[in-house]
Order: structure tokens, then sequence, then C-alpha cells
């Protein structure tokens, strides 16, 4: 079966229109989201909502650190922009699509896999994957062979070999990559609403359940038109701004 | 962790044995790492060659290598195809039995000729092809062998005679390949040089693995080797008698065998060189000189005698130098010139190598021309007569898709302009339009005439159906425009 793997939506919905399109033309059959559907982008109900239509068709979705902010109200921790696209956040979700945030496990197993947005040692404390070591202590906190993340917005895959020894790779777009399973592997599709690679492509991967296969794409899509909205929404204009360099 | 009922020990698979639908029929060869099957369908299929199957041995606490070569090989080989690979055919999972089903290749191992080194110089020089084409061919599907030597190559029979019965060149064994594309699951599992110590080339040693030329410098071994009988570099069993490569030279062919031609010396050599941008950039280059001897380009290389001294490297580096001042032509007459280039590209519908082939055409024209300007265009089709539904179902307006599709497309143009120059002035010097019109060609056609383009870059279907059924643009646009035109086609190894 082909899952559609769709992480840090943040309310884009130029990005996810064009990212549930390309994966619909691809047969993905089922989706995950990994998390952060809210936050920095101009059309969270919107985000929200598709989500919403597709766990109610079966879906896997997990709670993001924006989501669970936009829920509980910001905390101190976050850095000023975020902070003031959560109070905006909230004021624009109506009761049943906050509910619906509220009631999102933080991760959730089907098979041989394990998804979770930040990591699998401490999924509600959003510490977040930036290298080999960290992407191994996830690896060796679940028993799952196969683990998907997202919340690191640039796409990588790690692995872990029989033999304890870990690997990282900046995998292209369009590219089949069999997973062997040999090894424990730990994907990152990447951002669909805000890519931060320096290429402003929405990122998702598609994962083939019965073949073990994985693919990550990069699909174009309309950014300035969901930087003006930003603008127009008047939320921080780095954040329109940033959508354009992928940064 | 996932203890399933039917899983089967490798060690304990005999003869008569199924698996997946294979039936195992006699044991080919037992291998250190590895157990060789000549396996049959239970199920034949009409036109199935004879198979083989790789059994690993994983037997526990067994050398990783095993495992990860393994691995390794079931990732890469179904990413293959052409004559000089063989044929994947299936593979089992580590979970129950792992395996790989491949086509067993009818000839015979390199190594038999080894035995028989030296060889007739026109052999080796064919041999030696042969080889070459088959690793460009390996190349150019992103993917470096890293363990070229005799046992690894097998030559196809030929009933036909010709060549002295033999085809073409087959790589066997990709357990320590690297593939550009795929996760290279090699590079952090071992302390040691991975390969054959005798043709590692001084990359490998250095724990690089991904620079084609590497087979380049192994196969340089084997024509050395074929060529006097002996090894340029002996047979290395410590760290430090394969690093001594990093920086003496061998023997010189021609010492050892007063016969050799200074043409296949300076081959030999080329390939031998430490640094891998001195040797042969490419396979195909080797395997034109090796089948065009008369029209090699002979240096210092041809003529050395005996072994060469640190000073001699050094000498040689210094003229290497010189070499390259000579060059003719340069970049310089071309710069003065502003020519504006003009990539049309059906982003919308043409396939995506073909696509990459074209950008590539562009980068190339742009590397070349420093001062140029860049138009990106993309014809939107519409017809004659009527208004088209301009409008998508999701609002989205179609002219607005392909201008972000090229927007895309054109993204690496745009890094390649950018290379020097500052952001915005590299933005300035590229352009993207979307033109509206019943006819590609004749827009392009039209557009470039208006604009006083100098150069036309587009693409060729690849598919002569297709093309008889829509006509070909590029045909058109090259037979009316006033200036030079490129038609670029698909080169995805796949032809």
């Amino acid at each position: 079966m082909k899952l559609a793997l769709v992480a840090d939506l943040h309310a884009n919905r130029e990005a996810v229109g064009a990212v549930l399109a390309h994966a619909a033309a691809q047969g993905a059959e089922r989706h995950v989201f990994l998390g952060d559907y809210v936050g920095y982008g101009a059309d969270p109900g919107w985000v929200v909502d598709r989500v919403r239509e597709h766990v109610a068709a079966g879906a896997v979705a997990v709670v993001g650190n924006h989501d669970a902010a936009v829920v509980q109200g910001p905390q101190p921790s976050m850095v000023a922009d975020a902070r003031a696209v959560v109070e905006w956040t909230r004021s624009r979700l109506d009761r049943q699509q906050l509910a619906f945030l509220a009631k999102l496990p933080l991760a959730e197993s089907v098979g041989d896999a394990l998804f979770v947005h930040a990591n699998a040692f401490a999924p509600g404390e959003w510490a977040y994957l930036v290298g080999r070591g960290e992407a191994m202590r996830s690896l060796l906190a679940t028993d799952r062979r196969f683990t998907f993340c997202g919340h690191v917005h640039v796409p990588m895959l790690y692995h872990l070999s029989s033999t304890g020894k870990a690997g990282d790779f900046a995998p292209l777009p369009g590219v089949a990559i069999p997973l062997s399973s040999q090894r424990r592997w730990l994907a990152i599709p990447g951002s669909a609403g805000q890519p931060r690679d320096g290429d402003p492509a929405a990122c998702y991967a598609i994962f083939d359940t019965t073949e073990h296969v994985l693919t990550f794409f990069r699909v174009p899509y309309d950014h300035e038109a969901a930087a003006a909205k930003v603008r127009a929404a008047k939320l921080p204009a780095a954040l329109a701004q940033r959508l354009g360099g992928g940064r | 962790m996932d203890a399933e009922a039917d899983v089967v020990a490798p060690a304990s698979l005999e003869v008569g044995d199924v698996v997946d639908g294979f039936r195992l029929d006699a044991v080919a060869h037992r291998g250190g790492m590895a157990t060789l099957w000549h396996v049959s369908r239970v199920d034949p299929v009409a036109g199935d060659p004879p198979f083989l199957m790789k059994v690993p041995r994983v037997r526990g606490g067994e050398d990783p290598a095993a495992i990860v070569g393994f691995e390794v090989e079931q990732m890469i080989m179904p990413a293959l195809a052409g004559a000089h690979v063989p044929r994947f055919v299936a593979k089992g999972d580590f979970t129950r039995v792992p395996y790989i089903v491949m086509e067993q290749i009818d000839g015979a191992s390199l190594r038999e000729r080894f035995d028989a080194a030296p060889l007739a110089i026109d052999e080796v020089a064919r041999i030696g092809a042969k080889v070459a084409t088959a690793l460009h061919d390996l190349h150019r599907q992103h993917v470096v062998h890293l363990d070229v030597k005799p046992s690894n190559i097998v030559l196809r029979r030929r009933d036909e005679g010709g060549e002295g019965g033999e085809g073409d060149a087959v790589l066997i064994d990709f357990g320590l390949s690297h593939h550009d594309l795929l996760p290279d699951l090699l590079e952090e599992e071992f302390d040691l040089p991975m390969g054959t110590s005798p043709y590692m080339s001084p990359e490998q040693v250095r724990f690089v693995r991904n620079d084609p030329r590497s087979d380049l410098f192994s196969t340089g071994v084997m024509l050395y080797e074929l060529t006097t009988g002996a090894r340029p570099f002996g047979m290395p069993s410590s760290v430090t008698g394969l690093r001594r490569r990093l920086y003496r030279d061998p023997v010189a062919p021609r010492t050892i065998r007063p016969d050799c031609p200074p043409w296949l010396q300076e081959i030999v050599l080329r390939c031998l060189e430490v640094r891998p941008d001195r040797r042969y950039q490419t396979a195909s280059q080797l395997a034109f000189d090796l089948l065009h001897s008369d029209q090699v380009a002979l240096t210092s290389r041809a003529t050395r005698t005996g072994s060469g001294s640190t000073v001699r490297t050094m000498k040689r580096w210094l003229a290497s130098l010189a070499e390259r001042e000579a060059l003719p032509g340069g970049v310089a007459g071309a710069a003065a010139r502003s020519p504006i280039v003009l990539v049309a590209v059906d982003v919308a519908a043409a396939e995506p190598a073909l696509l990459d082939s074209v950008r590539e055409a562009a980068l190339r024209l742009l590397k070349s021309e420093a001062g140029a300007r860049l138009a990106c265009l993309t014809v939107m089709r519409i017809h004659r007569i009527g208004m088209d539904d301009l409008l998508e179902p999701d609002g989205t307006g179609r002219h607005v898709k392909l201008l972000v599709e090229l927007r895309h497309w054109a993204r690496p143009l745009l890094h390649a302009f950018a290379g020097g120059t500052r952001a915005d002035d590299a933005a300035s010097r590229i352009t993207y339009h979307v033109l509206e019109a019943p006819d590609p060609a004749s827009a392009v056609v039209e557009y470039a005439r208006r604009n006083q383009v100098d150069h036309i870059v587009l693409g060729a279907r690849s598919s002569g159906r297709l093309r008889r059924h829509l006509g070909s643009v590029s045909a058109r646009v090259a037979a009316e425009a006033d200036c030079t035109v490129t038609v670029v086609r698909a080169n995805d190894g796949e032809r």
C-alpha cells in the first residue's frame, strides 16, 4: 500500500493542496500527517479541515508542537514570531477545529512503523533530530523498524545497521529508495508548508508498505500567493519572505 | 524480531528446496561470503535465461561485511539495467531467506585471461575497451563499482565468432558499490579501506566512495597486469602497503615489456594517476583511446622508463601545468559577447529525463557564455477558435501553474547565474515567459525573431510514435528559426 507522509503543513493552503494533488496522482492510498498543521501560514482552518477529512477516511495524524501550542496557548520557549502566530491562529479556528487538534495523539504505531512529530525518545518534549546521534537515540527508543518524523523541516533519511552503526543520507526527490529489512530506518519527509533547505518546493514522501520502498518528492506550488496571504493577514513579514527562498 | 514460522536458515538450504517459486538445482559455487546456486522457476516462463541465486552466509556472529555487502547488492542490483550487468530477477528478505536471483551470464570470467598474461597488445586493448564500455554504462546509471577486478568481470559468449567469440563485458558483484542517489550503507560501517588490495584506487584507500574515476584506476591496474603479467602495486596485505600507491609510481610497463607500444603505456599510466583529475575523466574517453590507438595523444607518460621518483612526480606535475596553458581556445574570447539564449521547454508534458537534459544543455551553454541572458519559455496550447477554459477546478489559472512550474524547473539555472554575482543581478539576467498560442513551433520562432534571440535550446520527444502523432515542434523550430538552434534529446541510459 502506498502511504503519503506529510509533515509540517503550517497552514499553507497552496502547498498542502499541491502536495495532496501530487500524492493522489502518484496513487497514494492512505495518508499519514506528522504534525504541525497550523502556525506560520495564513490558512489554518482550511488545512485542519483537510487533515480532519483524511482522518475521517482512515488517515493517521499525530500532534505537533504548534498544534499543541494553539490548543494550550503560547509557551515561553517559543520565538516571538511563532508566539504571535499562535495567538492569531487560535482566533481563526472554530471550536471543532480546536477540539480535533486537542484529541490528536503524540505518536501512533501501525505495523512495523512508528509515526511521531519530533522523536521517539520524548515525543512531548519536542527535541529536534539534528544529527546522527539524536537520530540513533530515537531509533533505539522504539522497537519499530521504520520511524517517520516531522519537526525538522529538511528531508533526511537516517539508518542504523545491525552492527549499531548509524548513517545519514540527504535524499533526492523522485528516487525510489529500497529500505533494507536488515536495518532500522528513520525518515523525515521534510516540510510541506515551510521547507527550509533553500528550495521553496513543498516536501513530502510516499512509502510503499509492501515493497518497503520510500520516495521523497518536491512539489512546486504558488509560494508567492501563499506569501501574499501571510502579508495580507498582517502576520510577521519574515514568514512571508522565507517561503520564496525556502528558508 | 520478526520470528516467523517459515524462516529458513540459509545454511540449511539443500538441492531440491523451493524458495519463493525457485527450485535449487545445484551448487554453482561456494564462496567465503555467499553461496551461488543454479536455480529454475517451478513455473517456467518462456524465454527465461538460466538463473543464479546468491545466498549470503549470515549465521550468527559472522563477518558483518558479508551482511552489509549483501544489503548493498540487494539495493543496487534492482536499479540497474542494460547488457553490462546481470538481469535482476528477484530478491528475498532477511526476515526469511535472503537471496538475489539473477541472470546467469553465459561466458567466462576474465580471471582465466589473467592467468595467461601477458597477452597480445591488441587483445589487451580489446578487453580494456570492453571493460571501459561496461563501466561507462554503469556510471551513467549513477553507480561506482569500487571492486573492479578480473573475477568481477564476465565476457559474454558470442556464437557468431567475430572477436574471438566474445561479446560484451558484464560487471558482477555490487557488494562494495556506491549508488549516487541511494544511501551508502558502507560509508560508516568499517574502519579499514574496502576493496581488493591490488586493484584499489588511492581514493578508496582514503575512504572516498563516490568518484567513478576510481573504477578507471582499477581498470588501469588490470591493463597493466594484462600487458606485463605483473601487478603495478603488488598485492599488499597491510594498510601501510596499500597507501604506498598514493606516492610511489609503478614501474613503467615498457620497462617490463619493451614491445608495449607508447600509446598503451600512455593509457595505462594515465589510468594509474594518483590524482583523479589527471586520469581519464570518463570511462568512455578511455574506451575511445583503446579503440583508436593511433589517436592517443602522447605525453611524457608514454616514454617513461623505470619507476618514477618523487622528483619525477613533481616534474610531471609541473609539466601538466604547462600542458593546461597550451590548451587552444579558452574562454576569454567569448566573454565579451552577451548573447540571448532562449530555452523553450514543455514543462507540463515533457518527460522528466528530457527536462533534465534540456536544463543540462542550458547550463553548459551558460558556463561558456559568461555574459549570456536567459529567457525561459513555455507555450500553453490554446485552440484557434473560441475561449479555452482558463481556470482549473481548484481556481488556479493554468497560466499561473505553468509559470510556477517553469520557474521551479529553472531554479538550478538561476543558481548557476548567481555564482560570482549578486543574487539580484542573477535574477535580472533570467526571465520567464508563458506564451498562449495554438501552434507552439511558430510561437517560439516568432518570439525569438522579435527578441533578437541568438540561440534557441529546446527538447525533442524521444518517442517516434508521439512525434508522428503530434508533429515535431523541434524540427519546425530548427527549420524556421533565424538563429542557432540546439535540439536536445533525453540521455537517461534507458534507451
